[in-house]
C-alpha cells in the first residue's frame, strides 16, 4: 500500500462529479481519506482528510458543496483551498502560532487527463501523461465515442465488496482465459433466446480469434474485444437485451434515421477493457476504481456514465445496460477472487502460475515501443504489470517513503 | 429483428416494448407517492394485502421462483434502486431495474447451476411488517408499503439487510398481481458482498 499507492499515480475521480466551483466529495489516496474539492475559483485540490490539530476527520459527507470544512471536535477550520482560517480561543497556542503553518495537508501533485484526476504524492514522479504513455490512445478513443467527448458521472454507483486482496480485481480485469469458465451461468442465461453474441466469442477458441491482449507498459494493460465486431450498429446488434430494447430501438431508428447505429452503439460498452494501473479500470461504459481496505478486502466501485449530445433516452438505456454485468457476471468473478484469496493461505504451495503463452514459438509480438501483444488467454498482462510492481516494492529507500 | 418477422409481442419474457418513455414517466410518479400520508384501508383490504406479501416473502424464501413469477403481472418491473428511496431510473442506475424478460432471465441464470456466486445458495429468511395499503378499487390498482428484515446466510457468513418495500398491485382475472416491486435497501449505494439474492 505504501509503496504502490503512496508513490505512483493513482486515480482519484472523474472532473465532473465536482460538477460546480465549491463542490467536494471525499475519496482514498490507499488508506489515506481525501477530500477533493474545487474552489471558488474552478482550482482541483486534494487535501487530506486529517485534521491538523488531533487528527479527527474534517469532512464525513461523501459529497457535498462547502467553501470550508469545521473539524467536529474543536473546531477548527479550514477553507476549501485547506488553509487554515479558525481556531478557537487561540491565544492558548501563544503569540508566534500562525495559522499559515497548519493548512491541511495536500497530495502534492494532482493532473488531470480529460476529465480523469490522478494525484501522487511522489514529487519526482514523471508527468501524468508520460505515466500513462500508450494508454492515452485508448483512452482517448473510449472518450471520443462520446459526442464531444463529454462524458459525466453522475449517476449513483455500485459499490462491492469482496474478502480479497486488490490484485486480485487487477489481474482479471485483462483476463481473457477466465470468461468462458467463470461467466457461463451468464453466457448460458444469454443464449436462452438465442440471439445474443454478447461475450459469447470468449468461449470458442478464443485464441483463433482476432481479439488480443496487451500489455502497454508502466503496469498498464488492454484487452480488445472490438475485432469481434464489425461496421456500425454491431455494438448495439450483440448485446444482451436490456428492458425496453425493442421499443426503444424502433424509436431511435424512426427519429434518427443515419444517426440511429451510432446512437444505439453508444448505448452498450466500448468493447475495450483498459486496465490503468494500479486503481483504475474502464470495461464498457463504466469507471471501476479498485479501492484496497485490508490485504483481504478490497472495494471495487463501478461508476455508471452518462454522455452529452445525445437524446435522454439514450442515456436510459445506458443505465439499463449498466447494471447487467454488475447484477449478472461480476458476483461470479468476485466469488472466484474470494475462492483465490482463501487458497492463498495454503503454506505448503507458494506459488501460482502465470506462464501461460509464456515462450510459446510465435505467441507474443513486441513493438518498437514496448507494447506486448499476444492471444486473448495469455497471461502476459500479469507479467508486464508485475515488473512495474517489482520495481516500485524494490526500489532503493522505499521503506522511507510515505 | 424486424416486427414483420415476429408479429406476436405479448410474451413479455421474450420481446421488451412496454419499458417506454410513459412507463419511466410512471415510474418516477409513483416512486414519490410512497412518501404520501395515506387514509387507513379496511381491514379485509389490509388483510388481503399482507397475505399476499406473506406468500411472495415465503416463495423467494423457499427458492420457488417460478411460482414466485406467477405473482407478478405481464408487464411488471422488478426494482432494487442504487440511490437510497429510488431516484430517477432513466439517468440513474439500479441494483436490479427488471422487466419481465430479465425477471426471468434472474431466475433461469439463478438456476443453471453455474452462478458460481450462489454456489451455495443462499438460505434467507425474511419478516415483512408494517404494513399499508392505499385502495383505489374504481381504477384496479392497490399500492402497499412495507418493511422489513431480512437474513441471509451462505457460504457460513451472515447477513442482515433492511429496509422497505413499495409494491404496484394491479387487478386481473385472475385476482391481484404485482406491477410493480421497489426495494429500498436502507444501505443501497454503500458497499455489498455478493449482492445476489432477490429481495
Ligand atoms: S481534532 Fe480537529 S479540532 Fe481538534
Ligand atoms: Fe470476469
Amino acid at each position: 500500500m505504501r509503496h504502490i499507492f503512496g508513490y505512483t499515480w493513482v486515480y482519484l475521480a472523474h472532473e465532473t462529479q465536482l460538477p460546480t466551483a465549491n463542490s467536494f466529495r471525499t475519496a482514498y489516496l490507499g488508506l489515506r481519506p481525501l477530500i477533493l474539492t474545487r474552489d471558488k475559483h474552478g482550482e482541483l485540490h486534494a487535501l487530506l482528510n486529517r485534521c491538523r490539530h488531533r487528527a479527527a476527520t474534517v469532512c464525513r459527507e461523501e459529497s457535498g458543496t462547502a467553501k470550508s470544512f469545521q473539524c467536529p471536535y474543536h473546531g477548527w477550520t479550514y477553507q476549501n483551498t485547506g488553509e487554515l482560517i479558525g481556531v478557537p480561543w487561540p491565544d492558548a497556542y501563544g503569540t508566534d502560532f500562525r495559522r499559515k503553518d497548519w493548512s491541511l495537508a495536500q497530495v502534492p501533485r494532482i493532473e488531470t487527463y480529460r476529465g480523469f484526476v490522478f494525484g501522487t504524492l511522489n514529487e519526482s514522479a514523471p508527468p501524468l501523461t508520460d505515466h500513462l504513455g500508450e494508454v492515452r490512445r485508448l483512452l482517448d478513443y473510449w472518450i471520443d465515442r462520446a459526442p464531444g467527448g463529454d462524458v459525466r458521472v453522475e449517476s449513483g454507483a455500485h459499490r462491492m465488496v469482496y474478502r480479497g486482496n486488490w490484485k486480485l480485481a487487477y489481474d482479471n480485469a485483462a483476463d481473457g482465459y477466465h470468461p468462458a469458465f467463470s461467466h457461463r451461468s451468464l453466457l448460458q442465461m444469454a443464449q436462452r433466446l438465442g440471439e445474443s453474441r454478447d461475450m459469447t466469442y470468449f468461449g470458442q477458441s478464443p485464441d483463433q480469434g482476432p481479439m488480443y491482449v496487451q500489455y502497454l507498459g508502466n503496469g498498464h494493460n488492454f484487452i480488445d474485444q472490438r475485432p469481434s465486431y464489425d461496421g456500425a450498429g454491431s455494438f448495439w446488434a450483440n448485446q444482451r437485451p436490456q428492458p425496453g430494447r425493442e421499443g426503444f430501438e424502433e424509436r431511435i431508428r424512426e427519429r434518427y434515421g443515419d444517426q440511429a447505429d451510432t446512437y444505439l452503439d453508444l448505448c452498450v460498452g466500448a468493447q475495450i477493457n483498459l486496465n490503468i494501473f494500479p486503481n483504475l479500470l474502464l470495461i464498457g461504459n463504466q469507471i471501476q476504481v479498485i479501492e484496497p481496505f485490508a490485504v483481504d478486502r478490497t472495494q471495487l466501485t463501478w461508476y455508471a456514465t452518462t454522455v452529452g449530445g445525445v437524446p435522454d433516452e439514450v442515456n436510459a438505456m445506458r443505465m439499463r445496460t449498466q447494471e447487467d454485468f454488475p447484477a449478472f457476471g461480476e458476483p461470479d468473478d468476485q466469488a472466484n477472487f474470494e475462492e483465490c484469496q482463501r487458497g492463498l493461505a495454503v503454506p505448503e504451495v507458494e506459488w501460482v502460475l502465470m506462464n501461460r503463452g509464456y515462450g510459446v514459438e510465435g505467441r507474443q509480438k513486441v513493438s518498437e515501443d514496448g507494447v506486448v501483444t499476444g492471444p486473448v488467454t495469455d497471461e502476459l498482462h500479469m507479467r508486464g504489470y508485475f515488473e512495474e510492481w517489482v520495481r516500485l516494492m524494490s526500489r532503493a529507500g522505499a521503506e522511507d517513503d510515505t | 429483428m424486424t416486427r414483420e418477422a415476429v408479429p406476436d409481442y405479448s410474451d413479455t419474457s421474450r420481446w421488451s416494448y412496454y419499458v417506454d418513455p410513459s412507463f419511466y414517466a410512471d415510474l418516477v410518479e409513483l416512486s414519490g407517492e410512497w412518501y404520501d400520508d395515506w387514509p387507513p384501508c379496511a381491514l379485509e383490504v389490509k388483510a388481503d394485502a399482507e397475505a399476499l406479501l406473506h406468500r411472495e416473502a415465503r416463495l423467494l424464501d423457499e427458492a420457488r421462483f417460478n411460482e414466485w413469477l406467477d405473482m407478478y403481472s405481464r408487464e411488471c418491473l422488478y426494482w432494487v434502486p442504487v440511490t437510497p428511496g429510488g431516484g430517477d431510473p432513466r439517468a440513474e442506475v439500479s441494483h436490479a431495474f427488471d422487466d419481465r424478460r430479465r425477471l426471468t432471465d434472474r431466475v433461469y441464470w439463478l438456476r443453471t447451476g453455474l452462478a458460481f456466486c450462489q454456489i451455495p445458495q443462499s438460505r434467507t429468511r425474511r419478516i415483512v411488517g408494517n404494513v399499508e395499503v392505499l385502495d383505489e378499487p374504481d381504477n384496479g390498482r392497490r399500492r402497499v408499503r412495507s418493511s422489513f428484515l431480512l437474513t441471509e446466510f451462505r457460504a457460513g457468513t451472515t447477513k442482515l439487510y433492511s429496509g422497505w418495500y413499495g409494491h404496484a398491485l394491479t387487478r386481473d382475472d385472475d385476482g391481484w398481481k404485482i406491477r410493480t416491486k421497489q426495494v429500498n435497501l436502507l444501505d443501497s449505494e454503500h458497499g455489498h458482498e455478493n449482492l445476489t439474492i432477490v429481495f
